[in-house]
């Protein structure tokens, strides 16, 4: 076997070449998410980076176009200079993460609180399917009911039912301003009722973050807006609450910047995302706790980051006796979806379609 | 053997209440709120059970029989239109939420429940569900999984499929999975999100998950009167511009506004060439300084007048106004066509304008309603059906507009539905390669075909274009239309 190659396309007609000319590919962008390719490397890869670049973008619309290899730096630059921003505040900016590689591992952020999720920021999608095919699903506007929702389908596909040649988003004004509260929790449970009391309230957090601090949970409450009212607004919240400590601004853009990097996750460690309910978050806590997994619970627990400090198949074993799924972001297992899948028999028969050579990995 | 025969052995385990098979009992289920188009079923299924859709589905797909899943009927598409001599599976009676959880926000329901009573439910925990159709109070959640439907409400927090986090379905050969989760986030293939306006091709809902939302707080909604169309329609460009996000933000045109006025009495001003809703929500700290904003950009773009909602009685009068219109405006004309076009925001105006010489050229009356923060048309074309040629000319308007719409860099369809109305404009939205991977993606689940065929795709089985008038239960005053 000769040694693994690399191939960078610098347009959709050298993707779609690219594609037919190997029979077994994986796609990388920004290397962001090592986790993501297959254990064994693919004779070749398919580098994204060279497909960058926006394609379209007008302001007033509220709505861009770009190649998948664009950066979300690249991209959130350009979109603060007109106080917008991608509200489902997609991970690991500053370590060079792609538009195409966030839609195809399904991530958001903490801010995926207030608004939604990539899913629901991804308007339309160009992607080479496993035949080589330029196939278009969804649109450039901000609603579209036409035909089945093909981006919906590359959410998570993880490169493997097709390679993203070009993404549409709706994006959002930005707040003006930030502030956050930290509010220390005596327990588990405790930190569990307060999230599901604030779930019913009509307070709207941006973001709403549990960290473990010294072995306790600290909740992290983001509110944004308008300036002038928001110094009351928290106030509301703290009463509201009946405690909690504003950061200092520095502390506060920090906090969230680190966040969004994960910069918590040791150098070197496994990191996986676990999607969660509530009722789940306690057996969870407890295994991560016994095994000294750093980990924080991000949007009110909808997932939690873990940083497994050991082999990845020992994760995917441990969740799959949780009855919970994962995915693995940094680090090597044999596919990249830990614990219990999701529709396996639904995603064989998808896949034959979009891939019936089988030149991505497997699904 | 003949479709009937195969159906002799769906009697064996249905009872004849629940079997419908006579002409006089299948005539409700020829049509849904597309009323020109009609076809008759060979029998109509009042499912009981999730089980009863399960066996039905394999049934069908064991004898190859052609079935069209069936809400309240109010697809404006044609979505639920029955095959001829296939099997419709009416789900009105799956109605039960069958679990609500406020601490994780979610409602798990069953497909024949309708929109507005998953809101009812959710109300005494300080919930409710965001994707708010005209139809509301008759449209069931399966219908608007089905075909992803919409709203006013759909600027903030989007469509049906922005509110789905997960689903049990049959699939169309009567395999049962279950899709996503009560998580706002799952891992690898967004599966929920893909069925989501998938228009039945996909197979039966059984269960539904629901994400809720706090109610916000404080609504502040205002409604400025414009001496025309373009006028309202560059507010709305300057509100987006300021950086506000409302909740809602929609236009009225004469027309509409008339007929709105003369059917619910909303307190609109009858002399204005065009009105726009705007409505903020949320914390009330910063919805009023959002209003204060809010004002002064409406201000600058010269309303002829400007009020604002004292109370929630009056704030529901606003929008009874807004979501009656469509029947409204019906009732100005013995027919009506509504159409449902998406175009960038920005070229609203544009729209509008090339709208208004299509109706002069065909000699049609055309009034506009519409979700203008979505760039979302819903122009409604006037035509009486009994006149030689007019659907025709109506279909013919109806067509140049979609096809406006395509070429303004938008779509066919906003909410409602590509269904047995739109199918022909597929091939003008997407190519060829498109929809062949789209029509390969149904058959890895539908190799038959079978699962409400005829809609969507380009080439199905057309059935004949005739001119009805409303349907039976509009005339009573039981189904809406937007």
């Amino acid at each position: 076997m000769s040694a693994p190659t690399a191939v960078a396309p610098s347009s959709t007609q050298e993707l779609q070449e690219a594609v037919c000319a190997c029979p077994q590919l994986a796609v990388r962008g920004g290397g962001s998410k090592p986790g993501l390719g297959p254990e064994q490397p693919a004779p070749v890869t398919l580098d994204l980076r060279r497909l960058s670049g926006l394609l379209e973008y007008d302001p007033g619309e509220f709505t861009f176009t770009a190649r998948a290899g664009t950066p979300l730096k690249t991209v959130a630059a350009t979109l603060a200079e007109h106080g917008q921003y991608l509200p489902f505040d997609p991970p690991w900016v500053d370590q060079g993460a792609t538009l195409g590689g966030t839609v195809a591992a399904g991530l958001s952020g903490s801010g995926r609180y207030r608004y939604g999720g990539v899913r629901d920021f991804l308007l339309g999608v160009r992607f080479v399917d496993g035949q080589g095919r330029l196939v278009q699903g969804g649109g450039r506007v901000v609603k579209n009911a036409a035909g089945f929702d093909l981006p919906k389908l590359l959410v998570g596909s993880l490169g493997r039912l097709g390679v993203l040649a070009e993404v549409t988003f709706k994006v959002f004004p930005q707040p003006e301003q930030y502030t956050t509260l930290r509010l220390p929790q005596p327990s588990l449970d405790a930190a569990l009722a307060t999230l599901a009391t604030l779930a019913r309230s009509s307070f709207d957090l941006e973001a709403l973050e549990w960290v473990e601090e010294e072995g306790r949970p600290v909740l992290y409450l983001r509110q944004g807006g308008l300036a002038a009212p928001l110094a009351e607004r928290q106030a509301a919240l703290r009463a509201w609450l009946g405690g909690g400590e504003p950061l200092a601004a520095a502390d506060e853009a920090r906090f969230w910047q680190d966040a969004r990097e994960l910069a918590w996750v040791p150098a070197g460690s496994l990191c996986a995302k676990v999607p969660l309910r509530l009722e789940q978050v306690a057996a969870l806590d407890a295994l991560l706790s016994t095994c000294g997994a750093p980990r924080r619970y991000c949007a009110g627990a909808a997932w939690a980051w873990v940083a497994w400090p050991a082999a990845a198949a020992e994760l995917h074993r441990a969740l799959s006796q949780l009855q919970l799924g994962g995915l693995l972001l940094k680090g090597q297992a044999p596919s990249p979806l830990l614990g219990l899948r999701s529709a396996p028999t639904l995603a064989a028969r998808i896949k034959r379609v979009l891939d019936p050579f089988n030149r991505f990995p497997p699904l | 053997m003949a479709q009937t025969d195969l159906l002799d052995e769906l009697a064996q385990w249905i009872p004849p209440e629940r079997l419908l098979r006579q002409p006089a009992q299948l005539v409700p289920y020829e049509s849904d709120a597309l009323t020109a188009f009609r076809s008759r079923p060979a029998a109509v299924l009042l499912a009981a059970t999730q089980e009863e859709v399960v066996q039905a589905v394999r049934f069908c797909h064991r004898a190859a029989i052609p079935f069209v899943a069936r809400g309240s009927g109010t697809s404006l598409s044609g979505g639920s239109l029955p095959v001829q001599d296939g099997l419709v599976i009416a789900l009105n009676r799956l109605n039960r939420i069958l679990h609500l959880d406020p601490a994780q926000r979610i409602a798990v329901v069953e497909p024949g429940v309708i929109n507005l009573a998953v809101s009812r439910a959710a109300a005494p925990y300080g919930l409710y569900y965001a994707p708010d159709p005209s139809s509301q109070q008759i449209c069931t959640i399966g219908g608007n999984v089905a075909f992803n439907s919409g709203g006013a409400h759909c600027l903030k927090y989007g469509m049906t499929a922005n509110h789905v986090l997960g689903l049990k379905v049959v699939l169309p050969d009567g395999e049962v999975v279950e899709l996503g989760g009560a998580s706002l986030e799952g891992v690898g293939p967004d599966w929920t999100g893909f069925f989501v306006g998938s228009e039945g091709l996909f197979g039966i809902a059984l269960e539904i998950t629901l994400r809720l939302l706090p109610k916000p707080a404080l609504y502040r909604t205002v409604l400025a009167a414009y001496d025309s169309l373009e006028a309202a329609g560059d507010a709305v460009a300057s509100i987006v511009a300021a950086g506000l996000l409302p909740g809602a933000m929609e236009i009225m045109d004469a027309l509409a506004i008339e007929a709105a006025e003369a059917a619910v009495q909303a307190g609109y001003p009858r002399d204005a060439a065009a009105l726009l809703i705007v409505e903020l929500e949320g914390e009330p700290r910063q919805v009023e300084a959002e209003f204060a904003q809010l004002l002064q950009v409406v201000d600058r773009s010269h309303p002829r007048t400007l009020s604002v909602a004292k109370d929630d009685a009056d704030r529901a009068r606003i929008w009874k106004g807004r979501k009656s219109a469509f029947s409204a405006v019906g009732r100005l004309s013995p027919d009506y066509l509504v159409q449902d076009g998406v175009v960038p925001r920005s070229k609203l105006g544009a729209a509008l304008a090339a709208i208004e010489q299509m109706s002069r050229r065909h000699a049609l009356r055309v009034a506009n309603v519409f979700h203008a923060g979505d760039g979302n048309l819903h122009p409604l074309i006037l035509y009486d059906g009994r006149v030689d040629g007019e659907l025709e000319r109506a279909e013919t308007l109806a067509g140049e507009i979609l096809q406006l719409c395509i070429e303004l860099g938008g779509s066919i369809t906003g909410e409602h539905g590509v269904g047995v109305e739109k199918r022909q404009y597929m091939a003008a939205l997407f190519a060829e390669t498109d929809l062949a991977v789209m029509a390969e993606l149904r058959r890895a689940l539908d190799p038959g075909e079978l699962a409400n065929r005829g809609k969507m795709f380009p080439d199905g089985e057309a059935p004949a274009l005739r001119a009805q008038g409303p349907h039976p239960l509009e005339r009573l005053g039981l189904l809406s239309r937007e």
